[in-house]
């Protein structure tokens, strides 16, 4: 994830503070991981995440909808917690979030996670389909997503807010208007072909393609746009997506609204 | 005789070229139906309503199910078609290990890769100009980085990627390293690793995947004349 890297790589400097108050006030508000009832269950999973990366927070709302215990492992990326040596020699060769250790098997990258646990039972099936056309839609915007969505929402975002945070200057207006249409491009495609005809990406209920999508959208609120103002149809689903994963979507994405100055009522 | 699992593919494309040769490999039986991206055959009207939404390639249609996207492709054959274990086992937590593989492949492998062969030939080949030497360089040392960084994080000891038996991630890594490869870019210079593992699954795989690569680098020798309606975003899925 470039946008982390390059914020630890660089370190965080002039909202330093302001960042460690809100993260620590966003960590005293979590919702406690449920404690395993069975004794016999062998340890739970450990989650290594940053909510400020989006697919640490789609996966940390996909585990509480799931009611998968997990002990929580928070990195704090602005920190570059992930870049030492330790982490990747003990915790993740990528030296990225988010990763799994589930009793000694180390995995990363959030849908390989995704597909290991549902493979293993920890997913439920209304939320990630194992058989048939349901799960390859779901896999088709998986993997869509990756190379359009993903990568334009962050480049968006990264030059916007994260750049200037970290360099103290401004990007030129045609440098943005570049990344926005590129960005745009992305959501048109959401609006006009995803949402086509129904409530959800990939048919009339909630799946783990809206919740990965919604949480890449989100990441431009703290760039400063609104995506609800020009998308109609993405402006209803993500009403519909917030509904369906509250409380946990508002968990995840606290730190999100903090910054942005914006909650999830604002505007609505 | 007409299939209902037709498969469309352009061979400048590496994902094409991957699912191309699974298919063959594992003998499943399908309509091999050719586009031409540089002719802009898939942004037709017919192919997004026939064929697939997004226009992109490569893409299935199975007894009319319209389905695009590499792993997805991939994984909708494992599961519905009779594909050989090996290339996706669940054995010793194969599958994830793919899976966590191809998800990594997309975001720096496939990115660099791709980059390259737009600078270096398809930008030139559109506007008939010399390729630009800074992009050129630019997309070079992104493509050093993540060649390390391949071997690295990926090879090991073992024969193939994922042990001792061919797998999806072979076939797909190999697929992607032929797109600089194929266009003059020397991917073996100071990674003995990276040389040994490609000889390995380039032998494996035996006579799908020479065909297939022979097209492969035919049409770029080939594609001296023709029309240049393609667009250079399409190429890559």
């Amino acid at each position: 994830m470039s946008v982390s890297f390059l914020a630890s790589l660089l370190g965080l400097s002039n909202d330093e503070d302001q960042l460690q108050v809100a993260f620590d006030e966003v960590l005293k508000r979590r919702v406690p991981s449920r404690q395993p009832t069975n004794l016999r269950m062998s340890a739970p999973i450990r989650y290594y995440y940053d909510l400020m990366s989006q697919p640490s927070r789609a996966l940390f709302i996909i585990f509480r909808l799931s009611n998968m215990p997990f002990e929580d492992c928070v990195v704090a990326l602005r920190n570059g917690e992930h870049l030492t040596e330790d982490f990747k020699k003990e915790i993740n060769r990528f030296q990225r979030v988010p990763c799994i250790h589930d009793n000694g098997y180390k995995l990363a990258e959030s849908v390989a996670i995704l597909r290991y646990l549902s493979a293993k039972g920890k997913i439920p099936e209304h939320l990630y389909p194992k058989y048939f056309v349901d799960q390859s839609r779901v896999d088709e915007f998986l993997e869509w997503q990756h190379m359009s969505l993903r990568l334009t929402c962050a480049m968006y975002f990264r030059t916007v807010w994260l750049e200037p945070l970290l360099t103290g200057r401004t990007p030129s207006e045609a440098k943005i208007e570049t990344f926005r249409m590129q960005m745009e491009r992305n959501l048109d495609v959401v609006e006009e072909v995803w949402l086509e005809g129904k409530d959800f990406l990939t048919g009339s209920s909630l799946t783990v393609a809206d919740i990965f999508a919604a949480c890449e959208i989100e990441q431009t609120r703290m760039a400063d746009y609104d995506v609800r103002i020009k998308y109609p149809k993405i402006r209803a689903w993500l009403k519909r997506v917030r509904q369906s994963c509250n409380p946990y979507y508002d968990v995840a994405h606290e730190f999100v609204y903090k910054i942005s100055g914006t909650g999830p009522q604002a505007k609505l | 005789m007409s299939q209902p699992l037709k498969f469309y593919f352009d061979f400048l494309n590496q994902s094409s070229r991957a699912l191309y040769i699974l298919l063959e490999a594992s003998k499943i039986p399908f309509e091999a139906i050719p586009i031409s991206m540089l002719k802009g055959e898939h942004l037709t009207g017919e192919f997004r309503d026939n064929v697939n939404r997004f226009r992109k390639l490569p893409a299935i249609t199975d007894h009319g199910y319209q389905l695009s996207e590499n792993v997805a492709i991939f994984r909708h054959l494992a599961r519905e078609k009779l594909v050989p274990e090996h290339w996706y086992p669940r054995r010793h937590l194969g599958r994830s290990r793919i899976d966590e593989y191809l998800a990594w492949q997309q975001t720096n492998m496939g990115v660099a890769t791709t980059e390259y062969f737009q600078q270096k030939w398809l930008v030139p080949y559109l506007q008939k100009t010399r390729p630009a030497d800074n992009a050129v360089n630019l997309a070079s040392k992104q493509l050093e980085h993540t060649l390390n960084e391949f071997e690295q994080l990926f090879l090991n000891s073992r024969k193939f990627m994922m042990g001792d038996n061919i797998s999806y991630a072979d076939l797909s890594a190999i697929c992607e390293i032929d797109q600089p490869k194929s266009i003059g870019y020397n991917a073996f210079q100071n990674r003995n690793k990276l040389a040994r593992w490609y000889e390995t699954v380039r032998e494996e795989l035996g006579p799908h995947y020479k065909e297939v690569l022979g097209e492969f680098e035919a049409k770029l020798k080939g594609s001296g004349s023709g029309q240049q309606q393609g667009v250079a975003q399409a190429v890559k899925q």
